[in-house]
C-alpha cells in the first residue's frame, strides 16, 4: 500500500516482520503453556482475591460498621478506591477511542489490552459502590423499575443515580467495543487451532470469515462506537466528579473538578498502562510491537495530563485564598497542614514533580524510570482521591465534630482483593486472547513496519 | 452440491496484488462473489463498488430511541406517575435530566449498531463459517467466484499473480 509516510516517523512494528509472523508472535502466546512468571503472577493474584472476596463476605456479614467509617466520615477507602479505579479506566477508552479518531497509529499496539484494562477496572470500581450502601442484597434498587413499593423511583435529579448510569453504560460500551474488536483475532486463533479448541474459538469469532463487507462494517461500526465512546468517557469521571462538586462541602463543591478529575484519569489510566504494558511485553516477547515509541507515546500523554492536574491543584489553592471564603480556606489549609499532611504531600510529590522529569527524551525512553514512575503516579492518584475524600469529611463545619480516619483491615483487604481481581482476569485475559491487536497490526504493518519506514528500511516505494 | 453453486478462487500472497487484480475482474465485467482478508484493505470498497455502510444510520435511531426513552420516561415518573420535590426543585427539572439521557443515547446506540452489526452480517455465536481457506485469517487474500465452470477464471487468477486457484 503506497501511503505516504514522513521519513522522519519512526518505525512501529520493528523486526522485519511479515503477516504470518506477526500471527505466530501474536497467538503463540495463547497456544503455549504458561510460563512459570505467569504461574506465580497467578497465584499470588488469585490469593489476594480470595482475601478480599472474604473481606466483602465479612462486611456484609458483620455489617458496614466493621470499616470504621462515623459521622462525619460518611466515605473512606471504598470510594478513594472506586474513584480510583474508575479513573485507571479511562485510559484504555481513551487510547482505543479518542486516538482513533485522531487517526493515531500508535494506538494499535496498545489498545487491546488497554480496553481490557478498561474492563476489570470498572470492575473492580463497581464493587465499591455496591458494597458501600450496606445492604449490598438490595442493591437492585439502584435501578429504575415498576416495583410493588408504590412504585418508588430512584432520584434522577443526584448525581449518585447518574453516576449509576454512567457507569452501566460505560462498562457495557467498553465491553462491546473490546469484544468486536477481538472478534478477527479469534478467528486467527481458531483458524490456527484444531479439535475442542477450534470449536470454541469459532464460537468466540461468531463465525467470522474476513469478507470484506463484514470488514466495511466492522470498521465503520469501530469509527461510530469510536466517536460515541469519547463523549462517553469525559461523562463518565465527569458525573464522578459531580458527586462532589454538587455537595455543599468546601473542597469539594468547585466548578473545576469536572475537568480536573478528567485529566488526572487518564493521567493515572496512562500510568497503569505503562505499568502493565512493560511487564506484558518483557513476559510475552512483544518488543517489537510496544517499542519505545509506543513508551515514548504514552510518557508525553502522562506529561501532558500530569501538567493539567498540577495547575488544578495550583488553582484550587488560589481560588480558595481569592475566594475570601474562610470555609474554603480552611479546607484547603487543612489539606496541607492538617492531620492527613502526609497523604496531600505524597499526592502533591507523584502527581506534580514526578510527571515532570519526562519533558527530558531520553527520560521518556529510559524503560526502567518509566515503570518506576508509572507506580509513582498510581500511588499519587490513589493519595489524590484520599486527600479529597477522607482529608475533607474529617474537618467540616463544625469542630466538635471533627474526628480521624483509618481504614480497619477489612477495607485495606477488599481495596488489595481489587488488585488481585483486576490481574487475576488480566493474567487470564494474556492466555486466551492475543495482547496486541493482530488485525490492526497487519493493517499498518506497510506504512509502519521498519522495512518499510525509517532508518533500516529495505522496501523502497516506487510510486 | 450442483456445478453451478460451486465456487472458484484464487489466493494471493499480497495486498497490492489483491487490488490490482480486483481491479482486472471489475475491468472484465466478472462479478466477484467476494473478497476475504486477513484485515481491512484499504481502497478495497470503491473497487469492488460496495456501497456505504448504513449501520450509522441505525446507530442514530437506536440514539434517538435513547433519548427519548430517558427523557420522557423521567419526565412521566417525575410530573405524572410519582412527583415528590427534591430540594425545592420543580417537578420537571430538566437541566438534572440530561446526564442520564445522555448516557442512555450512547447506550441504546452502542448495543443497537453492534446487534445490528452482527445480525445483518450473519455472525454471532455459533454460526459455523464455511472457509475457503485457513491461511484467509493469517497471511493470504482471496477473490472468489461463483460457477466455477468458466474457464477465464482460472485464466484471470494466473494472469493476475494468485498463488492458488481451488474450487469449494
Amino acid at each position: 500500500m503506497s501511503v505516504h509516510v514522513s521519513p522522519i516517523r519512526e518505525p512501529l512494528v520493528t523486526g522485519h516482520k511479515t503477516y504470518h509472523q506477526i500471527t505466530e508472535d501474536l497467538v503463540s502466546p495463547t497456544e503455549k503453556m504458561p510460563n512459570l512468571s505467569w504461574v506465580i503472577g497467578f497465584i499470588i493474584s488469585l490469593t489476594l482475591l480470595t482475601f478480599g472476596l472474604f473481606c466483602i463476605f465479612w462486611t456484609i456479614w458483620v455489617g458496614i460498621g466493621t470499616w470504621d467509617l462515623n459521622r462525619t466520615i460518611g466515605w473512606g477507602w471504598d470510594i478513594t478506591n472506586f474513584v480510583w479505579w474508575i479513573g485507571i479506566g479511562h485510559a484504555g477508552t481513551l487510547i482505543s477511542a479518542i486516538l482513533l479518531l485522531f487517526r493515531q497509529k500508535w494506538r494499535t499496539g496498545v489498545n487491546r489490552a488497554a480496553e481490557a484494562m478498561t474492563i476489570f477496572a470498572v470492575i473492580c470500581a463497581a464493587i465499591f459502590p455496591g458494597i458501600h450502601v450496606g445492604r449490598a442484597w438490595v442493591v437492585f434498587y439502584f435501578f429504575p423499575y415498576p416495583n410493588t413499593r408504590g412504585p418508588i423511583w430512584p432520584n434522577f435529579n443526584s448525581p449518585l443515580l447518574w453516576d449509576v448510569f454512567a457507569i452501566s453504560t460505560y462498562f457495557t460500551v467498553s465491553l462491546l467495543f473490546w469484544y468486536t474488536g477481538l472478534v478477527p483475532d479469534f478467528a486467527t486463533v481458531r483458524d490456527r487451532a484444531k479439535g475442542l479448541r477450534n470449536k470454541i474459538y469459532n464460537t468466540l469469532s461468531f463465525g467470522w470469515k474476513g469478507s470484506a463487507k463484514h470488514w466495511q462494517r466492522w470498521e465503520s461500526l469501530s469509527l461510530v462506537l469510536a466517536g460515541l465512546a469519547t463523549p462517553l468517557v469525559l461523562s463518565v469521571h465527569t458525573i464522578v466528579s459531580f458527586d462532589f462538586a454538587t455537595s455543599v462541602i468546601p473542597g469539594w463543591h468547585t466548578t473545576i473538578f469536572p475537568p480536573y478529575f478528567v485529566a488526572g484519569a487518564i493521567f493515572s489510566g496512562f500510568a497503569m498502562v505503562l505499568t502493565l504494558m512493560l511487564v506484558t511485553r518483557k513476559v510475552l516477547n512483544l518488543e517489537d510491537y510496544i517499542t519505545i515509541e509506543h513508551i515514548e507515546s504514552m510518557n508525553k500523554v502522562i506529561l501532558l495530563t500530569g501538567t493539567i492536574v498540577g495547575i488544578a491543584y495550583l488553582t484550587e489553592l488560589f481560588i480558595a485564598w481569592y475566594s475570601q471564603y474562610p470555609y474554603e480556606q480552611f479546607a484547603f489549609f487543612n489539606r496541607a497542614v492538617g492531620p492527613y499532611w502526609w497523604s496531600y504531600f505524597g499526592m502533591m510529590f507523584c502527581n506534580v514533580i514526578t510527571p515532570q522529569l519526562f519533558w527530558k527524551k531520553s527520560w521518556r525512553r529510559n524503560i526502567t524510570l518509566t515503570f518506576f514512575l508509572s507506580i509513582l503516579i498510581n500511588i499519587g492518584m490513589w493519595f489524590e482521591r484520599f486527600v479529597i475524600i477522607a482529608t475533607t469529611l474529617a474537618r467540616d463545619y463544625l469542630p466538635s465534630s471533627w474526628s480521624y480516619y483509618s481504614p480497619t483491615w477489612v477495607e485495606i483487604g477488599i481495596f488489595v482483593g481489587t488488585i488481585g481481581i483486576f490481574f487475576t482476569l488480566y493474567l487470564l485475559f494474556t492466555r486466551v486472547a492475543p495482547v496486541v491487536a493482530i488485525a490492526e497490526i497487519k493493517a499498518i504493518l506497510k506504512s509502519s513496519g521498519d522495512q518499510y519506514v525509517g532508518k533500516n528500511a529495505t522496501h523502497h516505494d516506487e510510486h | 452440491m450442483s456445478k453451478e453453486n460451486k465456487i472458484i478462487y484464487g489466493i494471493y500472497g499480497d495486498e497490492e496484488v489483491l487490488l490490482s487484480a480486483v481491479k482486472e475482474a471489475r475491468e472484465r465485467h466478472y462479478d466477484i462473489q467476494d473478497v476475504y482478508s486477513p484485515f481491512p484493505v484499504h481502497g478495497l470498497d470503491p473497487l469492488l463498488g460496495l456501497a456505504e455502510s448504513r449501520l450509522h444510520i441505525a446507530g442514530f435511531v437506536f440514539g434517538a430511541i435513547g433519548t427519548l426513552t430517558a427523557f420522557l420516561g423521567m419526565t412521566w415518573i417525575f410530573t405524572k406517575d410519582w412527583p415528590i420535590i427534591f430540594g425545592g426543585k420543580p417537578y420537571w427539572s430538566v437541566p438534572a435530566f440530561i446526564p442520564i439521557t445522555f448516557e442512555l443515547t450512547v447506550l441504546f446506540a452502542s448495543i443497537g449498531m453492534v446487534v445490528s452489526f452482527y445480525v445483518v452480517s450473519g455472525l454471532g455465536p455459533g454460526v459455523k463459517s464455511k472457509l475457503l481457506d485457513r491461511r484467509l485469517t493469517d497471511d493470504k487474500f482471496c477473490i472468489s467466484f461463483e460457477n466455477s465452470e468458466n474457464s477465464d477464471y482460472e485464466e484471470f487468477f494466473r494472469s493476475t499473480g494468485a498463488e492458488e486457484v481451488g474450487v469449494a
